[in-house]
């Protein structure tokens, strides 16, 4: 009975000290912390996307809190939804920023761009630009293997299995930007998701002359400037012939993409064009 | 006994069908495309314009920067343009096009076939003589030759090793060049001693290649005693530096270090003739022996075929594309690199096209890794090329670099091996290049 005594009295005494070294260690190593970082946490989606340019949601939460201007931050996934309610919480205001969407600007599908050679090896975008410059003539156009598909945590791009290009969904893609990192051709672009979401863009990336562009793929942009003269916003820039819109810029009045002699130009989300039905004549009886 | 590297390497089959058949020259096409990136490092930069008249031996494309070479036309002619053109995986490079006509070679240059054996030149004179004629290792990686004879202060080199291994199957410009121009290649390694100030000298022929052998020997024997020829057990890839100098010397090259960290300086055969041509004839490097072999091909040659040429050009005077084959390789079958370009044109450097048919290009469905590590016993510079795939494909650049990706000479061997058809090497050379490129980032900064 003694020694059941003295084991609980010992081991009381022991933990009893242990908890004071505990409690003065933890007093003076204590990490101060702003508790505001854990509220906007919790405010924060938490997919640890990387789309916010931190390492994940605990980064940007500390950073939204050191913050003096909370505009140069945004939460690419939660939107300007999110940043209102990190603003509220942490008592300051913020900018509403145009919402974004992952554009693929290359349309070299089979039929358009016929593929010259056969690549069997392994299926990577980023191992086949260290190889070549791909299975068609054009060197700049996507190359089909799907690492943006891989790459997206959201789910938001697939391949078409008709076309072989990478297709977004605009409803899941929260322009985290990931896949624009992983297009080793650089053809993924963010873009402003547009009033409605309706957007303009060109769809392709090939800066050859014309006519190499164009015996490539029936449907690259040449350079050839008409989408130019025809804007009247001053929207559209021609480089290395190749022509790009300014998002900015562009009223949505799709002059150019009636104009584009090789249908590079992409309209989204507009209704369908009233186009000159004609009527069967009705015989009367 | 015959000599052999210490780690991995591989046993494919041998493939030489077309060495019995002797050097011809390759008849002169009309237009020819001069690649001015033909070398590893910069570019040259083109010094003619359109409508130009240029002859063979001239200088039309100069070294920019301290690694880049000489480009000199290796045609007599007038240049229709100076322009970006495809080169064999696609990529624009800056070309010169030259509508030939009758050869007629720059004055200076001795284009008889004697042999000239008495080394005249200082070795000064004999490195700028090497690097005003564009010579380049046409061993593959196509690096600077004058650079490669000058190592940089602090470090000295006190052998000489002659690459004569030709471990790629298929391949044999090495072989015949040994066989034909034997006494050539001897006296170019002669004056690459005297450049380097060396007395030592060693080729290296694998066994497989006993005329040669016997050859070089007799050649060694009676005249040049300074050198000697070692018989290499046949195994890839004995041809590769770090490999060959093991082979040798037994010596074993730092990671991520050069030849000359340890005292060798390795040079191919082609070299060493290109390098006798350059200091004894004055004849710049327009052209080399380049090997047109395939199982579907009903002859084989050996074509000394000037740089510049087509590869439809080949394939039109070899009697057009042959029935069988699906692909054409660059190179051996282990290190070359498919020709996707048929309008692209040969370098100084191609050693090699290849036809190969559609069962010997056959990649096999990927299976599982079955974790029986024949890729690590095969693995050359002893990697782990199953891990290494494993952190390529999960794209931890840390972890790779920390199991020394950058060390992969991307030989294959482990590829070849795989039972489970895993394609280890293409998912290694991607992670390899990412990896290259952080570490050059970070020692910008």
């Amino acid at each position: 009975m003694n020694t059941v005594i003295v084991t609980i009295l010992v081991l009381s005494l022991l933990g009893l000290i242990l908890a004071l070294v505990l409690y003065f260690v933890a007093q003076k190593f204590k990490v101060v912390e702003d508790p505001r970082i854990d509220g906007v946490q919790a405010l924060l989606p938490g997919a640890n996307c990387g789309g916010c340019g931190d390492a994940g949601c605990r980064a940007f939460a500390e950073d939204c809190v050191k913050a003096s201007d909370l505009d140069s931050l945004f939460c690419p996934v939660g939107g300007n939804e999110t940043m209102k309610r990190v603003a509220e919480y942490l008592g300051r205001t913020v900018e509403e920023k145009a919402p974004r969407v992952a554009v693929v600007r290359c349309n070299g599908s089979c039929v358009n761009r016929p593929r010259t050679t056969i690549y069997d090896g392994y299926p990577s975008c980023a191992v086949v630009a260290t190889l070549y410059t791909g299975e068609s003539d054009c060197r700049w156009g996507c190359l089909g293997m799907g690492d943006c598909v891989a790459v997206c945590t959201f789910d938001a791009i697939s391949m078409d299995p008709d076309t072989g290009l990478p297709v977004v969904d605009q409803n899941r893609c929260t322009a985290c930007g990931a896949c624009v990192k992983a297009c080793p051709k650089s053809i993924i672009e963010l873009r402003n998701k547009g009033p409605k979401e309706r957007r303009i863009f060109v769809s392709c990336v090939n800066k050859d002359k014309g006519a190499v562009a164009r015996k490539a793929c029936a449907v690259a942009c040449i350079g050839c400037g008409k989408c130019q003269k025809v804007c009247p916003f001053d929207a559209i820039t021609i480089n290395n012939f190749l022509a790009y819109i300014d998002p900015g810029k562009c009223r949505l009045c799709r002059k150019c993409v009636n104009e584009c002699p090789t249908n590079a130009i992409h309209e989204v989300n507009f209704p369908a064009r009233a186009l000159k039905v004609e009527e069967p004549v009705k015989i009367e009886q | 006994m015959s000599r052999t590297f210490s780690l991995g390497g591989i046993h494919p089959k041998d493939k030489k069908i077309s060495a019995d058949t002797p050097i011809t020259d390759f008849p002169p096409v009309e237009i020819a495309y001069i690649s001015m990136s033909q070398h590893l490092g910069a570019p040259s930069e083109p010094i003619v314009a359109k409508g130009d008249m240029v002859k063979c031996g001239q200088l039309i494309g100069k070294s920019s920067g301290f690694i880049s070479a000489n480009i000199h036309s290796p045609f007599t002619g007038t240049v229709l343009s100076v322009e970006p053109y495809p080169d064999l995986s696609g990529n624009m490079v800056t070309h010169v096009i030259i509508k030939t006509q009758e050869d007629e070679w720059i004055e200076g240059t001795d284009t008889s076939p004697a042999l000239v054996k008495e080394i005249k030149l200082t070795k000064e004179q004999i490195l700028k003589r090497i690097a005003e004629c564009g010579v380049i290792g046409l061993g593959g990686a196509a690096f600077p030759t004058h650079i490669k004879l000058s190592p940089p202060p602090g470090k000295k080199a006190d052998i000489l090793i002659i690459n004569g291994a030709e471990c790629e199957p298929y391949l044999t410009s090495d072989y015949r060049l040994m066989l034909e121009r034997g006494e050539e290649v001897l006296t170019g390694a002669r004056i690459m001693m005297k450049a380097l100030g060396v007395d030592k000298a060693v080729v290296g022929i694998e066994e497989n290649k006993p005329l040669a052998v016997e050859r070089l020997k007799s050649l060694v024997d009676n005249e040049y005693k300074e050198i000697k020829v070692v018989v290499l057990k046949k195994r890839y890839p004995q041809g590769g530096e770090k490999q060959l100098i093991d082979a040798i010397t037994g010596r074993r090259v730092p990671s991520m270090g050069l030849p000359i960290d340890v005292g060798v300086v390795v040079q191919n055969v082609g070299t060493a003739y290109a390098v006798y041509e350059a200091v004894q004839k004055n004849k710049p490097l327009t052209d080399g022996i380049v090997t047109i072999t395939g199982d579907s091909l009903s002859e084989q040659k050996n074509f000394r075929l000037r740089a510049g040429t087509p590869f439809q050009q080949i394939i039109d005077h070899i009697g057009g594309f042959p029935e069988e084959a699906v692909k054409i390789i660059s190179g051996g079958p282990l290190m070359g690199k498919a020709v996707s370009k048929l309008g692209a044109a040969t370098v100084k450097s191609t050693s090699g096209l290849l036809f190969l048919t559609a069962k010997e290009t056959l990649r096999e469905e990927e299976n599982n890794c079955i974790r029986c590590a024949k890729c690590v016993e095969a693995c050359p510079m002893g990697l782990e090329p199953y891990l290494l795939n494993k952190l390529a494909r999960a794209s931890r650049m840390d972890d790779l670099e920390e199991n020394s990706v950058q060390d992969c000479i991307e030989c294959g061997c482990c590829m070849y091996t795989c039972p489970s058809h895993i394609p280890l090497l293409d998912t290694i050379r991607g992670a390899k290049a990412s990896v290259l490129r952080i570490m050059r980032s970070r020692s910008k900064k």
